[in-house]
């Protein structure tokens, strides 16, 4: 089970994408899990042969354990050959190879007293049905399609009554979304596989997520000591520089101002080392290569910040639309693996929201965390003249183990340089 | 007062003679027989066969005529008796009348009304009993109306008459004798809007000329299922009314289209289609079709009830909708 995320601590398996004897390869998708806060594709990171699946469907299973043996390739050709071969090791070993920044969080399995037993027995006894591979995909209608998106309801968790079986709108109404329940309705009353189950379980992974973010954060708050640093930046050539670029791009193809923002501090962490990492076993580790934590807010609640990969070396066209895509499967609950545990350095842009600055926390075992308000017009003085300019106030908050605010300074200025010459981007 | 789709028919006719002296009326046996079906019966006397004038059995010759006619500045009125004999008018239709406003660069309209009976359920059988309302409908400078009510069999001829281009008048053979009330005072009626026959919530029946009746009956079947039945009556087949029904399955969710035709190539397959084009999110279910059995209408009186759409075959498309 690998760690897709600090504040994961175990996960169940949803589905297999291999059967044993399948060849696999590096990045291929081998299983669907379900943690507290999305439902995760699980790459591998070895190239083999799947000798055995040691997880069940529905079976959960502390971040470590192995989830399936995989030999390497190639395959060997007799089976009494095998024990004589050392397995190659699980996905798990071998990502934390791959990631010696991670080897040194705590990995403890979830205590069992923080669930309920009546919790615990649910989740046993009703794992969320998962589709087999290849199975049909849901027969919905349209419209019942376009309701389920709009309440964040899962169409799979619903009986269809319609045609042929397929969910229509008003297997919908039947099974209210998360908001619309009347609150004190006793849980225990809704059977395993009704409507009314499936709600109460994605209410469950709603107060599930809100607890491992509270649990993170406050680790972060307690063991991090955090220092802010703010400035307010100049947009004007950015955006001068944005507007003229888009004339060119069909409207899917537009950059939008946060994609400056996200390649700017990623160039920013390759010139300041030191805000890109990892604090593991009372040590700074500097991460080989930038991967943003894009913080989205999910639409039923709680946060998520899987990775942009690389964000220093994709250019704005693909960061765009690795952005796109990133947010889309991150709202639809399909990222992978890597995504999850890869980020190196977190950017939450809450100036959508109308905010001016962000103050954050910062996501352990990351050591900063930049943050971006909403892009206001300001009165701005400039060689001795006033003028009105577009800015954006940029924030850092650091660790002081690793760096001190002069570092901070740097980077931060280091984002301000960039952000001035955004056709060097 | 109580009437008939005939009479409401005949009076629309005797109107339009009243009003406009270009009027004359023209068909086989309109005259002296008062018309196969008897809808121009009496209007020989009344207005003289100058105006109501009986015509050799020769559709593509009378059609032509006419247009001519038309052109030359009257108003004709061609009655063919049967949409499967206006096939011998079609060159007259489609290639003449259809197209000479665009090939004489906009100098010549045609303002020909062709009225003819459509439809089957009177045991005429395969040569006199066909629906192909669709084939006048695919073709563009013509427009095609389905009166299916009193009120439009007494309004939408004059409305037609008044049109600068060719209107096609499908009367379904059996509303002749279906019977009503019409207010004394009725009048033209327009040509260009579907019209909702009965209000509802649940799903919408769309259908057009014979089938409206039976549309009607379905819903009110429909209530013993507690289904609420939007009926819409298309009235006009060309141009399409398309917000109309879709404004309707917008509502609803939901869409039965019945149709006379048979179904491969019909307008139900149009409707279908426009539905899908502009309702598609708004539909919970798939678009459901009542059509003819695809077969050359049967003369056996079982067998043609079994080839046509009938209410129990709407109200089961319905059902099997859900919801």
């Amino acid at each position: 089970m690998p760690s897709l995320g600090a504040d994961m601590e175990a996960g169940t398996v949803l589905e297999w994408r291999v059967q044993p004897g399948d060849t696999v390869h590096r990045g291929d998708i081998v299983a669907v899990v379900d943690t507290e806060k999305s439902t995760i594709e699980v790459e591998v990171f070895e190239d083999g042969v799947v000798e055995e699946l040691l997880a069940a469907p529905g079976d959960e299973l502390p971040v470590g354990a192995p989830l399936a043996r995989i030999a390497a390739a190639p395959a060997a050709p007799a089976p009494d050959r095998r024990p004589a071969r050392a397995p190659a090791g699980t996905p798990r070993r071998k990502h934390a190879e791959a990631k010696p920044a991670r080897t040194g969080t705590p990995r403890r399995t979830r205590p069992a007293a923080r669930r309920s037993p009546a919790e615990a027995a649910r989740s046993r006894a009703a794992p969320r049905a998962p589709r087999p591979p290849g199975a049909a995909p849901v027969r919905a209608s349209p419209l019942a399609r376009r309701r389920a998106a709009e309440r964040h309801v899962d169409l799979a968790d619903i009986a269809g009554s319609g045609p042929g079986g397929a969910v229509v709108a008003a297997d919908l109404d039947r099974a209210p979304s998360d908001g619309e329940r009347a609150p004190g309705t006793p849980s225990e009353a809704a059977e395993p596989g009704t409507p009314a189950a499936a709600d109460e379980e994605r209410e469950d992974r709603q107060a599930a997520m809100r607890h491992a973010i509270g649990a993170l954060m406050a680790r972060s708050a307690r063991e991090i000591p955090h220092y802010h640093l703010a400035t307010t930046i100049d947009l004007s050539a950015a955006l001068t520089w944005l507007t003229a670029a888009n004339e060119r791009r069909s409207v899917a193809e537009r950059l939008l101002p946060g994609a400056l923002l996200l390649k700017a501090t990623a160039r920013a962490a390759i010139e300041v080392p030191a805000v890109n990492g990892f604090w593991v076993d009372d040590a700074f580790q500097a991460a080989p290569a930038v991967h943003l934590g894009v913080a989205v807010a999910l639409r039923g609640g709680g946060l998520i910040a899987p990775a942009l990969h690389d964000a220093d070396r994709l250019t704005l066209d693909e960061l765009m639309s690795a952005l796109r895509d990133l947010v889309g499967r991150a709202r639809a609950g399909r990222l992978r693996s890597s995504e999850m545990s890869d980020p190196t350095l977190t950017v939450t842009n809450l100036g959508e929201q109308g905010v001016e600055e962000v103050h954050g926390v910062i996501y352990a075992p990351q050591v900063a965390l930049v943050g971006f308000g909403r892009v206001t017009d300001q009165p701005w003085a400039s060689q001795g003249m006033l003028g009105v300019r577009p800015t954006v106030r940029a924030t850092l908050a650091a660790d002081h183990r690793v760096s001190d605010g002069l570092v901070g300074a740097r980077f931060l200025n280091a984002l301000d340089h960039l952000l001035q010459s955004p056709e060097d981007l | 007062m109580t009437t008939t789709y005939r009479e409401a028919m005949r009076a629309a006719l005797r109107d339009a003679l009243v009003r406009d002296d270009r009027v004359f009326l023209m068909g086989e046996d309109v005259g002296r027989y008062g018309g196969c079906f008897a809808v121009s019966l009496g209007l020989l006397d009344e207005f003289g066969p100058e105006r109501v004038r009986d015509t050799p059995l020769s559709e593509s010759g009378f059609v032509g005529a006419g247009i001519g006619a038309a052109l030359g500045g009257m108003r004709p009125i061609v009655e063919v008796m049967t949409v499967n004999f206006s096939m011998l008018a079609l060159d007259q239709i489609v290639n003449n009348a259809a197209t000479l406003l665009h090939m004489s660069g906009g100098q010549f309209n045609v303002p020909v009304v062709i009225r003819m009976t459509t439809g089957a359920g009177r045991q005429l059988a395969a040569q006199h009993s066909h629906s192909l309302e669709a084939w006048y409908a695919h073709v563009p400078g013509i427009r095609v109306v389905a009166p299916a009510t009193l009120d439009d069999a007494r309004g939408m001829l004059w409305t037609a008459v008044c049109d600068p281009d060719p209107v096609i008048v499908f009367e379904h053979g059996s509303l002749y004798n279906t019977s009503g009330e019409l207010a004394d005072d009725a009048g033209p009626t327009d040509l260009d809007r579907a019209a909702i026959r009965r209000p509802g919530t649940d799903l919408t029946l769309i259908a057009y000329g014979g089938t409206l009746g039976k549309a009607l009956d379905a819903a009110e079947a429909l209530t013993a299922d507690g289904i609420d039945a939007e009926v819409v009556d298309l009235r006009t087949l060309r141009p399409l009314d398309t917000a109309t029904f879709v404004e309707s399955v917008t509502r609803t969710h939901r869409a039965v289209v019945v149709d006379e035709g048979w179904r491969t190539g019909s307008l139900s397959a149009e409707i279908s289609a426009q539905i899908t084009e502009n309702a598609f999110y708004d539909l919970d279910a798939p678009v459901a079709r009542v059509c003819s059995v695809e077969v050359p209408m049967p003369y056996a009186r079982h067998l043609e009830e079994a080839a046509l759409p009938q209410v129990p075959d709407i109200v089961a498309a319905a059902k099997e909708l859900g919801g």
